[in-house]
């Protein structure tokens, strides 16, 4: 059996006699004897470590590492710095708890605002969060952050990716608010849609660029639409398509938010990931969660210490503006650690990389039959008919190693490409799919 | 300490991505104006602020964390091992099922160790933190008594000693909250309970062992009084490191409940995140559990949503490595391994409130769970030194303060919460450092407005903080 209890057997009769107690049993004379459980636990016997690592191996050893992935659809295969992760393992970062102590949590508070400097750098907005769960719960915190007292409805775009928008909704099923779906038209949003959604009780409007199928949508004239009817613009972003795309702010968005897994999280069977969560000065004390501040010590040091703490659960209870109590700090760290290592000059190089070889990738499939499915601007995926069976053309990429675009209705299929996908490896990809389409 | 962005100078920076191989793209129409601020910083510098930055953060490495209500035990090392595996990091979530076995195992079998400890009979890892875990389990509680055309069970009991989170959580799944006072002893109030149950209980929300850190000895008369009167009892499971393989919450009458992976199963916190907090719940809620569930059909694992499930309350599968971690865990300590982490864990609770029931007031005297609660009320009145002042001086001995104010119900609170992991040695020692801060209290508690001394801060001016608040720095 493995434990990390530090006593031994007689250390413990030793303590529970000092403690004034007979047994362990008088210690738990407390829990009535009908909810005592007297035949024990039901399950296997305690593991060494060495047999433990072993069983876990085997578990990891059942799944497949796919060497080549052209699947993104919310969780994307960048390359992570080796830093990164000797970084965010030091075990200050990860045993430590939220900072309340702040006299001993300076660390971790300041790699939080530096975390929250660069999101709302990349979002060109005013104020961010430390982070929530991940983009789609962010999305959802977003939508709540908009609620007004006459202002209830959410509109979202059906160009969201189906992970976000089924969040989303399932949050306003809590709140009980209206939710509404805006239609796709080729592959964007449908804005003639949206002109008669929108009305004097719309909240907001929620859109993510580039969208679910790797469009990038001019949402200009859709955000001024909302803001004629005085609701709320929301923008979902990709963080890394950021440093080459236009802003949130540059669209006019209200609050920005999105999937932060691409600055340094793996993939990871889909998390831990990184919600962030960003807005205009005026909508500051309406964000959840976390936020650090900078403050003064009394010998006048820079310090650093959660603030604005009126709006949170531990304060306010049921009128808090969320229930949110842990961010993601580990993850925010992480892609703090991320930023930096790429830099003001890697993280483009990074987002033209990715868009560069989807560009690529499209064209060369386009060739071979796979023709691109709306007409449309894209960023790092896109959509493409298959000629053949989309899920016998994904068996023999399987079989090579490669791990093909996401099939989707209709046959159709949802690619990807990182900087990570060389143009060796794209060209292998076309050639199999050249070589399934010809059978 | 320098802030990243300060250390940045123009043209610095790391080699890390190759050239392109392929032609440029047309962004055109579509390109960023605003000039991007990240740092340009060698790698070194990089390397050297992060570790800065770690000097400065406190973990439980670093030294006693009986920070109540958090559970802060060690961490141990073979979790991390086991989430780092590449056939566990390199997995894309929307793999082939045929292609992810080994990942839904390990969802598979961690929801039958978890089910079986609290007696819950279904499980989804979706929610990422207890809180979330909270919300997910009044949505189910919500999806119920809508299914059966309850429209009018509208509201939800908390007891005045529950987390904030309790309360917060419900108002998000759209309940009206009902507050009742706990009794003089600290538990549920069964009158107050009686009178506050009717046909507009959706449910009752508990924690138990509670927040004071006793077991409600009326438990199943509290969830039975619930149920008669057609509302569901949901279990806060933020304490069950007292009662893991000695008590179930389903046993207890429990309908519904979370756990927090990162408290209980020894997974670290990450200062701050990422937790997980399962939401587990008896078969009649299990066709509203959010996200996909897993189906056996004859050791093919496979995914599938069921038609009257809540939604999605996260992307995926929630925080997968979290759970890899959990698991481990939970293989090690095995059925004696689990009953002997929460035997312990209360025997140095009590271990170390009776080293100190002579000096400080105890909210409670009888025989607490794993963590007990000080009230500093009389100290403060009599010595000027309140449970803040305690807290910050215990800094300067290398200890993380307990959990202060908290319960609301008691004054001045600190609550301690040693943890199963610490050694004689340790809460020993912790023990002679409360009893010195005590009698430096006493010898003169103002002295204590000044601490600590010894820390990379003094006290931070919160005040300035919230009412001007720098929450992003100024390139």
């Amino acid at each position: 059996m493995g434990r990390y209890v530090a006593s031994t057997a007689a250390e413990q009769q030793e303590m529970l006699k000092a403690a004034g107690y007979a047994s362990f049993d008088e210690l738990f004379a407390g829990i009535p004897e009908h909810v005592r459980l007297h035949q024990g636990l039901r399950i296997p016997e305690g593991l060494s470590e060495m047999e433990a690592l072993a069983r876990m191996e085997e578990l990891a050893e059942k799944n497949t590492v796919f060497r080549h992935i052209f699947r993104g659809a919310g969780a994307y295969a960048h390359y992570i710095p080796a830093a990164v992760k000797s970084i965010t393992s030091k075990e200050e970062f990860l045993t430590a708890y939220t900072p309340y102590q702040a006299e001993i949590s300076q660390g971790v508070l300041q790699s939080i605002f530096e975390f929250q400097t660069m999101v709302c750098d990349l979002t060109g907005l005013d104020a961010a969060n430390a982070s929530v769960y991940d983009g789609a719960t962010a999305a959802a915190e977003a939508t709540a952050m908009c609620q007004e007292r006459k202002r209830h409805t959410v509109l979202v775009s059906a160009t969201t990716n189906p992970e976000v928008l089924k969040v989303i909704q399932t949050y306003c099923f809590g709140s009980n608010t209206p939710f509404q779906v805006i239609p796709a038209a080729g592959g964007v949003t449908d804005s003639d849609a949206l002109r008669e959604a929108l009305c004097e009780e719309t909240a907001c409007f929620y859109v993510q660029q580039p969208n679910y199928y790797g469009i990038l949508e001019d949402y200009q004239s859709l955000s001024d639409a909302v803001h004629e009817k005085g609701a709320k613009f929301i923008m979902g972003s990709n963080p890394i398509a950021l440093a080459a795309i236009k802003s949130p702010s540059e669209y006019g968005a209200d609050v920005a938010v999105g999937e932060g897994q691409p600055l340094g999280m793996p993939l990871a069977f889909g998390g831990p990931y990184l919600g962030f969560m960003a807005a205009s000065a005026s909508m500051t004390r309406k964000l959840p969660g976390r936020i650090v501040g900078q403050t003064t010590d009394h010998d006048g040091n820079r310090a650093f210490v959660l603030t604005l703490q009126a709006r949170e659960q531990h304060i306010r209870r049921e009128k808090a503006s969320s229930n949110i109590c842990s961010n993601q700090a580990l993850c925010a760290l992480t892609a703090g650690v991320y930023l930096s290592v790429m830099g003001k000059e890697g993280l483009k190089e990074a987002a033209l990389q990715c868009t560069a070889k989807a560009h690529y990738l499209q064209k060369a499939l386009e060739e071979i039959g796979f023709s691109l499915r709306y007409r449309q601007p894209f960023f790092h995926e896109f959509v493409t008919t298959c000629p053949t069976d989309s899920s016998a053309l994904m068996a023999a990429l399987e079989k090579e190693g490669f791990l093909g675009g996401l099939p989707l209705e209709n046959g159709e299929i949802l690619w990807c490409t990182t900087e990570k996908n060389t143009k060796q490896e794209m060209d292998a990809l076309v050639s199999i799919c050249k070589e399934v389409c010809g059978k | 300490m320098k802030l990243i962005f300060e250390r940045s100078m123009p043209g610095r920076g790391c080699s890390i991505l190759p050239p392109c191989d392929v032609p440029a793209a047309d962004l055109t129409g579509f390109e960023r104006e605003k000039e991007l601020h990240l740092p340009e910083i060698s790698e070194n510098d990089i390397s050297r602020h992060y570790t800065e930055l770690a000097k400065q953060t406190h973990g439980v490495n670093d030294g006693f964390y009986p920070l109540g209500s958090c559970t802060m035990k060690y961490n141990p090392k073979v979790n991390e091992a086991a989430a780092a595996f590449p056939g566990f990091t390199g997995i894309h979530p929307l793999q082939p099922a045929s292609t992810v076995q080994g990942c839904l195992e390990v969802l598979k079998q961690a929801e039958e160790l978890l089910c079986e400890i609290t007696g819950m009979d279904g499980m989804t890892f979706q929610p990422a933190a207890g809180a979330h875990g909270e919300f997910t389990g009044l949505l189910l509680i919500k999806a119920w008594h809508q299914s059966r055309g309850d429209s009018k069970r509208t509201k939800i009991i908390v007891p005045d000693s529950a987390h904030g989170t309790n309360p917060a959580s419900a108002a998000m799944a759209g309940f009206t909250i009902v507050n009742i006072p706990s009794s003089p002893d600290g538990c549920v109030d069964l009158e107050a309970l009686r009178k506050a149950v009717g046909e507009d209980t959706a449910g009752l929300m508990l924690t138990n062992p509670n927040t004071v850190g006793l077991f409600d000895k009326n438990i199943t008369e509290i969830t039975r009084i619930v149920h008669e009167a057609g509302g569901l009892c949901y279990y806060d499971g933020a304490n069950l490191n007292a009662v893991m393989g000695i008590a179930r919450p389903g046993d207890m009458g429990f309908d519904v409940m979370h756990l927090n992976l990162h408290k209980t199963f020894s997974t670290p916190h990450g200062g701050g995140g990422p937790g997980s907090g399962p939401c587990g719940c008896r078969e009649f809620l299990i066709p509203f559990l959010p996200g996909p569930r897993i189906t056996d059909e004859n050791g093919q694992l496979s995914l599938h949503s069921p038609e009257t499930s809540i939604g999605c309350v996260k992307e995926f599968y929630g925080n997968f490595l979290v759970v890899v971690k959990a698991l481990t865990y939970i293989l090690m300590l095995g059925k004696e391994g689990i009953p002997e982490a929460a035997s312990n864990a209360v025997l140095n609770a009590n271990y170390m409130m009776h080293g100190l029931s002579d000096l400080y007031d105890m909210a409670f005297e009888e025989t607490c769970m794993h963590e007990f609660v000080m009230c500093l009320e009389k100290l403060k009145h009599e010595t000027g030194a309140s449970a803040l002042d305690v807290a910050k001086t215990l800094l300067d001995y290398g200890i993380h303060p307990p959990t202060m104010y908290f319960p609301l119900i008691v004054h001045e609170a600190l609550m301690i919460e040693p943890t199963e992991t610490e050694s004689r040695e340790t809460l020993d020692e912790a023990i002679a450092v409360f009893r010195e801060v005590y009698a430096r209290a006493r010898k003169d508690g103002e002295a204590l407005h000044q601490s600590p001394s010894t820390t990379p801060i003094g006290r931070p001016d919160e005040v300035t903080a919230a009412r001007k608040p720098v929450i992003r720095y100024q390139f």
